[in-house]
């Protein structure tokens, strides 16, 4: 019997296991969202903009590990939603898009609603299909799926027609699927691994730097394993988060610009460095050419561009993380003699001294403004239990949920790391909610983010996807203030966000549930309260506006050298303290340089 | 360094465009490109002349590979190869000159491939020094139109078997 197009793409995601997609109709779209109208196997997740659509997708992808799978017109839903795509391919998302497109006879007549859409999304998509025949889709879809969840993750693209979408074709869906261009290695070189156990296991200041590449391949056993039978800390990246438990004793927690001290302190003195599934990203390195100045360097990597890319590298092993963790773990039982505990003691006892020296601190005065930090310290401690999945915009507040928050499994964080999307902490969030409807996801948001992505507020109310978004609310582009007051005199160029809008009514004029908290005393009332309900919630908590990021490695700077606390004459300004004002408050109180 | 890569593809719409992207996006530098298909028509070559040190060179190699379209990618400087361009050079020709084009043409064992009372057009192909050699003879005459083809590589049958670089063995 021969379907329709949109019959075989409903068909290829029913056999993908698609059980959610984020979704936006168009004119071209219509016949497969009609077909989508028709069943109750896959959830049709209508959102209010496409960008929210990718990232809900990237949000579903990074909590479950699967493909997430979105869906836009031609056209505008297709600009919309390259935003996600590229924050999806520099943070190795797997996710499958697929966008409609004007009559294969229209291609190229600049008809209504016509966009490249394989041009736009060329560099920011790890593949990207144009299906000119309904014959070729079945294979196109399943060649997607399989080249967004193999090797190193990435979005794909498959541009749709909308005659192909019309047209009748029979349907097989293929079994297996082979593409000659595409061979992912997963295996390391064994040669490679031996060497590398013989240099672990010979080191006296080793760290283990691992990055996202840990969370996508599962590698989180094999790495607790590997780093407690050779007791090296671990140095996380803000990618990293959670795939080593947060609060183990050989825990380092984040590296890199707004790393901890001793983490980047490691990193800098050690004499071996075992990267596992990283980029050595500028973020991570500070000035490359002075990163880790004293160490050999392992790098375990599945894509092999990304080794001697910006570091010069001892012992490359290209594979899958999982696979060549514990291949090393063999590797190092036949080599290690001789305790590696003792080994090591001094290593340790010199982190241990980085540790006191400079811990993560702020001083939160009971009576005076709510310190961000205290925020989120509060937040972790009150829904820890509950092993909830947690989800940030891009700024300050990124930072100190990554240093604050320490999440104990892999999949539970949703950031956004590479491309630092603005607005990508909500609708992520959401994605993730709708995956797992029982759990708690939280999101950090900033009171600038969140704004690029409001109008999903409607989505999650009508979806009833009940995430929990706490604005970290300085009235400012914090992180953009910051470096202002370090680097630009104090001198806020559109950094300033004035009072607007009032988070609480906002949250009431789509249904969904507003709180704040202006005290310090009201907070853990308030992150109670929010928790509890099972609605979305905003709870807007207006802190001190000054307030910055600390440890922080300048741009270019090099690792050990971090600014831990404000210059002497931010710090005036500082210990004054201004919480955030509140609309509708007198605006006479808003300080503004 | 100058570096002569060479690269099978996919013989389909919208690989050039992928490999050229790659090379604008990344700011690595393309002296010349030629492509045509191979003998199985489903796949093209590519000789892609470009310039770097090491660590660029290897990224290239490397992001070539990368590049699901992409079959197999050899440096051809890693092993001995050799290596043509094509030139179709149209010089203006008066009576006087008409000659003097044709004893140059035959130093250098080109072609006269298209003759008008006014111009000659020839063909040279050889290395890129033969070419720029004919160009700097024929310039004096009055070159009108010139077009190259870039360069072609191939490389050496060896007397041991040659490292190259697929897919398959790109593991380091």
């Amino acid at each position: 019997m021969k379907l329709t197009g949109a019959e075989i793409f409903l068909e290829s995601l029913r056999k993908e296991g698609v059980r959610t997609i984020f979704a936006l109709p168009g004119g071209v779209v219509l016949k497969i969202f009609d077909i989508l109208h028709q069943q109750k196997d896959i959830q049709v997740i209508l959102t209010r903009h496409e960008q929210g659509a990718g990232h809900m997708a990237e949000g579903y992808a990074k909590a479950t590990g699967k493909a997430g799978v979105a869906l836009v017109t031609s056209g505008p839903g297709m600009t919309n939603v390259i935003t996600a795509l590229a924050d999806a391919y520099m943070d190795s998302v797997p996710l499958v898009c697929f966008s409609g497109q004007v009559p294969t006879s229209l291609i190229g007549n600049d008809a209504f609603q016509e966009a490249d859409n394989i041009g736009l999304s060329r560099p920011c998509t790890k593949y990207n299909f144009l299906v000119k025949d309904v014959n070729d889709l079945a294979m196109t879809i399943k060649e997607a799926f399989y080249v967004a969840t193999t090797g190193r993750p990435g979005p794909v693209l498959v541009d749709i027609p909308k005659d192909v979408s019309m047209n009748k074709a029979d349907f097989k869906y293929p079994a297996s699927v082979s593409i000659r261009g595409y061979n992912p290695t997963y295996e390391g070189n064994k040669w490679q691994i031996k060497q590398a156990a013989e240099l672990i296991a010979k080191a006296k200041k080793p760290v283990l730097y691992v990055g996202g590449g840990v969370i996508f391949s599962g590698a989180s056993a094999e790495l607790i394993e590997l780093a407690e039978m050779t007791n090296i800390p671990v140095d996380m990246t803000l990618m990293a988060l959670g795939g080593f438990p947060g609060e183990h004793p050989l825990s380092m927690g984040m590296m890199g610009m707004h790393g901890t001290y001793w983490a980047n302190m490691a990193v800098h003195y050690s004499d071996l460095v075992v990267a596992v599934g990283a980029r050595f990203d500028d973020r991570v390195t500070g000035k490359v050419s002075e990163f880790c100045p004293h160490a050999k360097v392992i790098h375990i990597d599945i894509d092999p561009t990304s080794i001697r890319k910006n570091v010069n590298v001892d012992i490359p092993i290209v594979g899958d993380c999982k696979i060549v963790l514990r291949e090393l773990i063999q590797a190092l039982r036949a080599t290690v003699n001789g305790d590696q505990k003792e080994l090591r003691k001094p290593w340790w006892d010199q982190i241990n001294d980085w540790k006191r020296a400079h811990p993560l601190a702020y001083e939160q005065d009971p009576g005076g403004p709510i310190k961000p930090q205290h925020v989120i310290k509060r937040l972790y401690e009150l829904t820890k239990d509950r092993d909830p999945i947690v989800s940030t915009d891009v700024g300050q507040h990124q930072m100190w949920t990554a240093q604050y928050f320490k999440l104990a499994q892999p999949n539970r964080w949703l950031t956004s790391g590479g491309l630092g999307t603005m607005g990508f902490g909500f609708p992520a969030a959401m994605g993730a909610q709708a995956a797992f409807p029982d759990r708690l996801v939280l999101c950090v948001a900033g009171d600038g983010s969140v704004q690029m992505n409001t109008q999903e507020l409607a989505t999650a109310v009508v979806n009833k996807l009940p995430v929990k978004v706490i604005v970290i609310n300085n009235r400012y582009h914090g992180m953009v203030r910051q470096w202002q007051d370090l680097f630009y005199e104090g001198r806020y160029a559109s950094s300033y966000l004035d009072v607007y809008p009032d988070f609480v009514k906002l949250a009431e004029a789509y249904g969904a549930v507003g709180l704040r908290a202006t005290k310090v005393s009201e907070l853990d009332g308030a992150i109670t309260e929010a928790i509890a309900i099972n609605k979305p919630v905003f709870l807007d908590v207006p802190v001190d506006q000054y307030e910055n990021c600390y440890p922080m490695i300048p741009a270019g700077g090099c690792n050990h050298e971090m600014i831990l606390a404000d210059p002497p004459e931010l710090k005036k300004k500082q210990k004054a303290g201004a919480p955030a004002p509140v609309a509708g408050e007198d605006k006479d109180t808003i300080l503004t340089a | 360094m100058e570096h002569i890569i060479s690269v099978t593809v996919e013989n389909k719409f919208g690989v050039l465009s992928r490999v050229a992207g790659l090379f604008s996006g990344r700011g690595f530098n393309i002296e010349s490109l030629s492509v045509a298909p191979t003998l199985d028509p489903s796949m093209s070559m590519m000789t892609i002349v470009t310039t770097g040190d090491d660590r660029i060179i290897e990224q290239i190699v490397k992001q070539l590979n990368k590049l699901i379209d992409v079959i197999k990618v050899v440096d051809l400087n890693e092993n001995e190869f050799v290596e043509r361009e094509t030139a179709l050079i149209k010089v203006h020709t008066k009576p006087e000159d008409r000659a003097e084009a044709l004893r140059i043409t035959d130093i250098f064992r080109a072609n006269v491939i298209d003759s008008t009372p006014g111009t000659y057009t020839i063909e040279v192909t050889g290395s890129v020094g033969k070419i720029e050699a004919i160009i700097n003879l024929l310039q004096p005459l009055g070159i009108k139109e010139l077009i190259r083809t870039g360069r072609v590589a191939i490389a050496r049958e060896p007397i041991r078997p040659a490292v190259t670089q697929s897919k398959r063995g790109a593991k380091e």
